[in-house]
């Protein structure tokens, strides 16, 4: 009990007179001080001496959601789009469970984000006050690390903490719990920012291993059939540019997870689409038919691995990973590389650079035309002569006239995996979605986030009439914010996964997964004061699509009515191996 | 396989629930666990008693290590190591078997720390496999009571788990 409450003395200018603030005061200094811009929240009792100090400054500015999930959800977008940490402000008791889900999301993915939960006044815990809840205990399991304020003249020291963790290592949310007595504007302390922080229990390693490394180069110049499979890591490690170096070097196909979409260009030759349960037909045989898998930043999910028993069986496995725990955890690793990519990747390429032994290039070239042979087959492709609106079709669509380039928020459900496969990222932390949670009503929010601290660029919303409703009170805050997001609704009238696995496991009996009396969305826009367009026919859309982005400073609300009856192809087959996937409705590998 | 992992981790509240609910959430057995303040105040030390295969036992460790409050973790059991436990047993002791429940305690090297008239209570140190045979071996003895702290335990000559 006594370690963690004392601040470690290095002063970043020692010589300037102490200054004298209340708690609720150095809350607010200190994330000014952290380079804070934004704070995402919404007030309560126990947060209200916080609020008083926010007010009474002007650096640290307050986005004022509808609901607490959503301010989450804002700071975590801010964070993947920009890796840095975004930062939550919540009362106790409702306040902080609101914010669960967000943060269990942030988790998921590896997100940096500090979350600041209001507490009841410190002897009042534990007696069940009003508007308590023990948010240590609830977040403890879904959270990177946890604190609660003993001493207000900690919070600074606490503060630096709670972002140094969630920065450094696998990033991840961190919660500070501040019980109101530790705000109290009446009684001062001297205020001191550290501007930094060692902990001797948490030493995150940062470079690779040298001997693995070297192992690592050999094994890829030796590989005749090689793959490069990167995951969020590379996003979140900044290690792209990198990443797409070594992988044109080495002339090796490329797939990206679902979080790692942008990690390399969708557009360049040598990038064979996602891989997994939704990924594409030549990403799932090129992994399994491997010889050499150099993973980076990626975990081996389940929604990639299919069955873990028959994945990948010739391959030699390189695994890059700040996380020692995702190491071996599911697929057994020959040559793990516990370190950051980024300086990972770059020692792979200056040893690359060194080496005298060149590529089998005569096996390189058989394995590309096995390649192009299997990009062939078209697996998954859908009808484009149908007359009904394709949603595959919005998002190619919508890739196209914002070139690639636009910041794709997506919720959760078929569009989500319909813009994973349909769009073209060809940057980096462009692509923002709750993969590992798969959080329903993650998208608007997320698209607000983005917006607001990238007003110039075209930020889309990617959902459906299911996801939209779990957080459509947002739309408020966008007109509060003026945070002119466009949302795609890919309206089919159902929950459309939901229905999927309905139809392809339960005889299309569709338990609850209708969704009747859906609102009129144009008119709901309309009354929060947004742009509604309503779209039926393939025709409408691009001439929609146009307007939409034209009104530069609106949100507006594109209410696309697409077919019914899509289904999301490929999808592996379960149980099976990597390859193994259902190609449409009718045909199978 | 039976695994003794040691942890040395920060003397905070909160790092111990978090460490025990690691192992709920993950599913990982603890067969037992026992933890106190070192001779620095600020570090706690902790042996857990786990079972699991090799995959497991190396899952728990790395998880082990990712909670920003632990600072060092071995499985001593990979090792030379000693391994105490300590268990007191309350038994009905009366007539002829009064002084059967004696010879036993002698026999394992136990002492007889309390007694009344029509009981005794018994404290062992050893191994949790001879606290087992000792509870074995009271046979027909009606035991009323039995508190075991759970194994600690250390490595044996220069190795150490320490700053």
């Amino acid at each position: 009990m006594t370690s963690q409450t004392q601040p470690d003395d290095k002063s970043a200018d020692s010589t300037r007179a102490t200054e004298m603030l209340s708690g609720a005061a150095m809350v607010i200094r200190a994330l000014a001080d952290e380079g804070v811009e934004y704070l995402y929240g919404y007030p309560g009792g126990a947060v209200l001496h916080i609020y008083d100090a926010l007010f009474q400054q002007n650096k640290v500015k307050h986005v004022l959601v509808r609901h607490e999930q959503a301010a989450t959800h804002m700071a975590d977008a801010y964070a993947r789009a920009s890796g840095k940490a975004g930062v939550v402000l919540v009362t106790s008791g409702p306040g902080a469970t609101n914010a669960v889900t967000g943060i269990a999301t942030a988790y998921m993915d590896s997100i940096p984000m500090v979350v600041l939960t209001g507490q009841v006044m410190s002897h009042l815990i534990g007696g069940d006050a009003f508007q308590e809840t023990d948010m240590l205990g609830i977040s403890r399991p879904i959270c990177k690390h946890n604190m609660s304020v003993r001493r207000p003249e900690d919070i600074p020291y606490l503060i630096k903490k709670a972002f140094h963790i969630a920065q450094t290592g696998r990033p991840g949310p961190v919660v500070l719990d501040i019980p109101k007595d530790m705000t109290m504007p009446n009684q001062t302390f001297a205020y001191h920012y550290p501007a930094e922080i060692n902990l001797r229990s948490y030493q995150p390693k940062q470079q690779g291993h040298s001997g693995q490394i070297k192992k690592a180069v050999t094994a890829l110049l030796a590989a005749k059939k090689p793959i490069l499979y990167a995951g969020g890591g590379v996003i979140m490690g900044g290690a792209s540019n990198e990443l797409t170096e070594l992988a044109q070097l080495l002339n090796l196909p490329v797939t990206n997870t679902l979080m790692g979409l942008g990690a390399y260009p969708a557009d360049d030759k040598q990038f064979v689409g996602m891989l997994g349960m939704h990924g594409s037909y030549e990403a799932n045989q090129t992994m399994h038919h491997a010889d050499v898998i150099l993973a980076v930043g990626a975990r081996f999910d389940d929604r990639v691995t299919n069955n873990t028993k028959k994945f990948c069986p010739d391959a030699t496995i390189i695994h890059i990973d700040i996380d020692p725990a995702s190491i071996s955890k599911t697929i057994n690793t020959h040559i793990p590389i516990v370190g950051l990519v980024q300086p990972v990747l770059t020692d792979m390429l200056a040893l690359l650079k060194q080496k005298k032994k060149k590529l089998d290039s005569a096996a390189l070239e058989l394995w590309w035309q096995q390649i192009e042979q299997w990009r062939t087959v078209h697996g998954g492709r859908y009808d484009t002569t149908a007359p009904l609106l394709k949603p595959q079709y919005v998002i190619e669509q919508l890739s196209k006239i914002t070139k690639g380039e636009a910041y794709v928020c997506s919720d959760v459900g078929q569009h989500q995996m319909f813009a994973a496969q349909y769009y073209k990222f060809n940057k980096p932390n462009r692509w923002i979605n709750s993969g590992g949670l798969g959080t329903m009503g993650f998208g608007l929010p997320a698209a607000m986030g983005v917006k607001l601290n990238y007003p110039d660029a075209d930020v889309v919303c990617v959902t459906g009439e299911g996801s939209i409703q779990m957080n459509i009170q947002e739309l408020s805050t966008c007109k509060q914010y003026g945070l002119g997001v466009k949302i795609i609704n890919l309206n089919n009238g159902y929950l459309g996964m939901v229905k999927q696995w309905q139809d392809m496991n339960y005889e299309s009996r569709y338990a609850s997964s209708y969704m009747d009396s859906l609102p009129d969305f144009v008119k709901l826009a309309e009354a929060y004061g947004h742009v509604g367009i309503r779209v039926t026919t393939p025709e409408e859309l691009q001439p929609a699509l146009e307007r939409a982005f034209a009104l530069k400073d609106r949100l507006v609300f594109l209410d696309i009515h697409i077919d019914p009856k899509e289904h999301v192809y490929p999808m592996q087959v379960p149980g099976g191996a990597m390859n193994d996937m259902f190609l449409s409705k009718t045909e199978r590998t | 396989m039976r695994h003794i992992i040691s942890v040395l981790l920060e003397n905070e509240s909160g790092a111990l629930a978090r460490l025990v609910g690691l192992f709920a959430q993950r599913g990982y057995n603890i067969d037992s666990l026992n933890v106190a303040a070192t001779e620095d105040p600020t570090l706690s030390r902790l042996t857990l008693v786990t079972h699991g295969n090799d995959q497991v036992i190396e899952q728990i460790s790395k998880q082990l290590h990712k909670l920003i409050e632990v600072v060092k973790v071995s499985d001593i059991s990979e090792a030379a190591h000693i391994e105490r436990e300590l268990m007191l047993v309350k038994v009905k002791a009366s007539g002829n078997q009064r002084e059967e429940v004696k010879r036993c305690a002698d026999i394992f090297r136990g002492q007889i720390i309390d007694v009344t008239p029509a009981t005794y209570t018994i404290q062992l140190v050893g191994t949790s496999d001879k606290l087992d045979a000792f509870i074995q071996a009271l046979g027909t003895t009606p035991i009323m009571e039995v508190v075991r702290s759970g194994a600690s335990g250390i490595a044996r000559g220069e190795k150490t788990l320490a700053l």
